[in-house]
């Protein structure tokens, strides 16, 4: 088990490394730089004026150079200009003595993740921010989604062809053919629109950022539960009615057991392994409905940022984005076989 | 004029789409009557659900074709008409010529266009673009993932991190970093163009080979005209105004512009590109899935023992064997290539703004969603009908294939 851990974990850095560095490279192609240095200076920068704004920024060295500094293990730029030395290790515009005394090496090993240009603050600083903001959202959405997905499941696959399985598996299948951009428009507009509709929620989620509550709140979070618990219930269901159909569980009704207690004590433990596994696979397709459900609430977390982060090409906050959803991706990952192999006996002993 | 009253709109807007039930009637009656003759798709009308996912399906695709030939639309879905801009559905145009169709069904757009006709079109972006696109993502997941389920070791270690890399990358950041106007200005997706679409030549090509090579004299005159005729489409494809990139700093020439028999716009051919690649990983790990679990069956080892090549047994003994799945996962895709050509509009990605496809229409209706909800319900119930529909399709399939 250490071992697999291991393995998992190299080949996670290694995926880690090889997709920051697509990043990288797409970020950096010059087309972007010359928007970013449009963005960053002026509109009207002819093309010199361009070429010496990156070059005094450090954006026109070799792209291995460049990720070698990101990534902290090659000394960051430098450039002399004429009021003073700038570099990557430097804030503002410092004097020759000062740039030598500060530190050479300053990347992601070091503990320094860059400076977002559109914010114009520490990366570290926003993402911890935007991070603690999307976590309370994705906290109530598993909240309302896992135990509402699992019951839906459990409750269509007891008794499968029944009408009750009917109306749940056409009503978790409805669930998965709306993405999250249909579903809360069409909230929205049921819900929260000012001129017909019931007025019973808030449109935005702005003011769920510092005190989210019932008004404000509860659209954002079921529009994203409402995509991903489809799936999850249509595997319950299907893990449900294998499991209702094992010899076991006959055994149990020929020995008279009641209904109620086959379902809650003899198939309810062996039908939930393979939605566990489900729902740690599901975190990544969070991700995708936390960046649409941001955007469309205007709810500022680290789907807004990343947003953010890709329309204004801002390097080094995108390569931070994509390192955290890269490590939440296969973390996830991990987690699941970890807990897929520890649930299920069989796999663990042989 | 006077404006319309509900019932009247929704009698109207049934009207306008007679072209598509009656297609819709003769298709159902055809393959009703022939059902027992038509295989798995015959079997589709014994199962309601599947018949039902099966007329959503179909209702998007003749209303597509039929928008595309505009016989449904009531007006230009680009045209501006005074005095309608945001007007509630069934409001009257305030000076109607001769010939012009005298009332907005659902209503104006914030730029005063007609909503009806720009989801009706909308359909056609749809229709046209998710089918091919899911296609090329299975020849790519496919011509990969045979091989790498069929050898194993090295190869398949080496395509799963391929693979795996790509899934791990949110599907929204791959968008926002491949589909901008700076990208296509780099040509990075055209070189993507390049290598994703010389796939399905390699598979046709490998497919009719390793069939026919022992009967030279067939195989041939075969390969060479069913790959000259691939080449010179993929050769059209690729290249625009006679190159393959022209930009700044490099221009690539390939097919002249004479030979070229059509030209896909950037901005098409980057979402295009996009969607396969974000779809094929996916597709490859299914295939790859199936084709590790048939090649231990007696009738893989009977081929071996035969002594066949191993792509024939990839090709023409684990892949038709595969099919079942592959079908109903292909259905699946489609839909799920729907909601990523939504997604991409939402984001106002890689579309021009006035296309009318439905997540473009469903961004720009967002932003005044909470005074007139009309410009954004439409496409937004369409998209939710076509996707719900490729959904009940697929377990209609999934339900009858299992059956024998």
């Amino acid at each position: 088990m250490g071992l697999f851990i291991l393995r998992r974990s190299g080949v996670m850095i290694l995926t880690a490394l090889c997709l920051t560095f697509i990043v990288f490279f797409l970020t950096n192609l010059y087309p972007n730089l010359e928007k970013l240095a449009k963005t960053q200076g002026n509109f009207r920068m002819s093309d010199e004026a361009v070429e010496s704004w990156l070059g005094s920024h450090g954006y026109l060295q070799p792209l291995p150079v460049k990720y070698g500094q990101w990534l902290g293990v090659m000394p960051g730029w430098t450039h002399q200009g004429d009021d003073g030395v700038t570099g990557r290790c430097l804030r503002g515009t410092v004097t020759e003595e000062e740039a030598a005394q500060g530190r050479r090496f300053c990347g992601i090993l070091q503990g320094d993740w860059g400076y977002s240009t559109v914010f114009r603050d520490d990366v570290s600083g926003i993402i911890a921010t935007r991070l603690g903001l999307t976590a309370k959202l994705m906290f109530w959405v598993l909240v309302l989604m896992v135990p509402s997905a699992l019951l839906v499941g459990v409750l269509a696959g007891m008794r499968e062809g029944s009408p009750l399985d009917r109306t749940l598996s056409t009503f978790s299948i409805v669930t998965t053919a709306t993405p999250e951009y249909v579903s809360g428009v069409i909230f929205i507009a049921v819900f929260a629109s000012s001129t017909v509709g019931l007025k019973w929620f808030k449109g935005t989620a702005t003011s769920a950022m510092d005190s989210a509550n019932f008004e404000n709140f509860f659209l954002p979070v079921l529009t994203i539960a409402l995509y991903g618990m489809g799936y999850i219930a249509r595997m319950t269901r299907a893990s449900m009615t294998e499991v209702m159909t094992a010899q076991y569980i006959r055994t149990a009704r020929l020995k008279g057991v009641s209904f109620r207690n086959i379902v809650m004590k003899h198939a309810l433990r062996n039908a939930l392994i393979a939605p566990f596994t489900v729902i740690m696979l599901q975190f990544p397709w969070l991700l995708n409905g936390v960046v649409i459900v941001e955007t469309l609430f205007n709810y500022k977390g680290f789907g807004w940022t990343l947003v953010q982060a890709a329309g204004n090409n801002d390097i080094e906050l995108l390569l931070a984005v994509s390192v955290v959803s890269v490590i939440v991706v296969l973390t996830t990952q991990l987690i699941s076989d970890i807990g897929y192999v520890y649930l299920n006996p069989r796999i663990r002993i042989s | 004029m006077e404006p319309l009253g509900w019932i009247e709109i929704i009698a109207r807007v049934l009207y306008q789409f007679t072209p598509v039930w009656i297609a819709l009637i003769i298709l159902f009656a055809v393959s009703a009557a022939f059902k027992r003759k038509l295989g798995l798709y015959g079997k589709l009308f014994d199962s309601p659900i599947g018949m039902i996912g099966f007329a959503l399906v179909m209702f998007w695709v003749f209303t597509g074709i039929f928008g595309a030939l505009d016989l449904i639309i009531t007006h230009d879905p680009l045209a501006q008409v005074s005095g309608l801009k945001n007007k509630v559905p069934g409001t009257a145009l305030r000076d109607a010529e001769d010939g012009q169709y005298a009332w907005y069904l659902l209503g104006g757009d914030n730029l005063a266009r007609d909503v009806f006709s720009r989801m009706v079109k909308g359909a056609w972006v749809v229709v046209q673009i998710a089918p091919l696109a899911t296609l090329f993502a299975f020849m790519v997941g496919i011509t990969l993932g045979l091989p790498a389920g069929y050898y194993g070791g090295r190869l398949d270690t080496f395509l799963s991190f391929l693979a795996n890399l790509i899934l791990a990358f949110p599907v929204i950041l791959l968008f926002y970093l491949l589909v901008t106007p700076e990208i296509v200005d780099t040509g990075v997706p055209s070189y993507m163009a390049a290598v994703l679409f010389v796939f399905p030549i390699v598979f046709l090509a490998v497919l009719l080979n390793s069939r026919y090579y022992t009967r030279p004299n067939f195989r041939t005159p075969l390969l060479i005209g069913v790959l000259g005729v691939a080449i010179w489409l993929y050769l059209s494809l690729i290249s625009t105004n006679g190159y393959l990139v022209n930009t700044r700093a490099i221009s690539i020439p390939a097919l002249p512009r004479t030979l070229d028999l059509f030209d896909i716009p950037g901005g098409i051919l980057v979402v295009f590109v996009s969607v396969v690649f974000v779809n094929s990983p996916t597709v490859f790990r299914i295939v790859r899935g199936l084709a590790m679990d048939i090649k231990t069956r007696d009738y893989v080892a009977a081929a071996q023992t035969r002594g066949e090549g191993p792509w024939y047994i990839m090709l023409w003994e684990i892949l038709p064997n595969a099919r079942g799945p592959l079908i109903v996962d292909f259905c699946l895709r489609i839909g799920y290539t729907t909601i990523l050509l939504g997604t991409l509009g939402f984001f106002g990605l890689g579309l021009p703004p006035e296309s009318p496809d439905w997540g473009s229409t469903i961004n720009e209706g967002r932003k005044l969603l909470s005074i007139y909800l009309h410009p954004a319900l439409p496409p937004a119930l369409a998209l939710l009908s076509l996707v719900l529909g490729l959904n009940l399709l697929a377990d209609g399939l999934r339900e009858e294939s299992l059956k024998d």
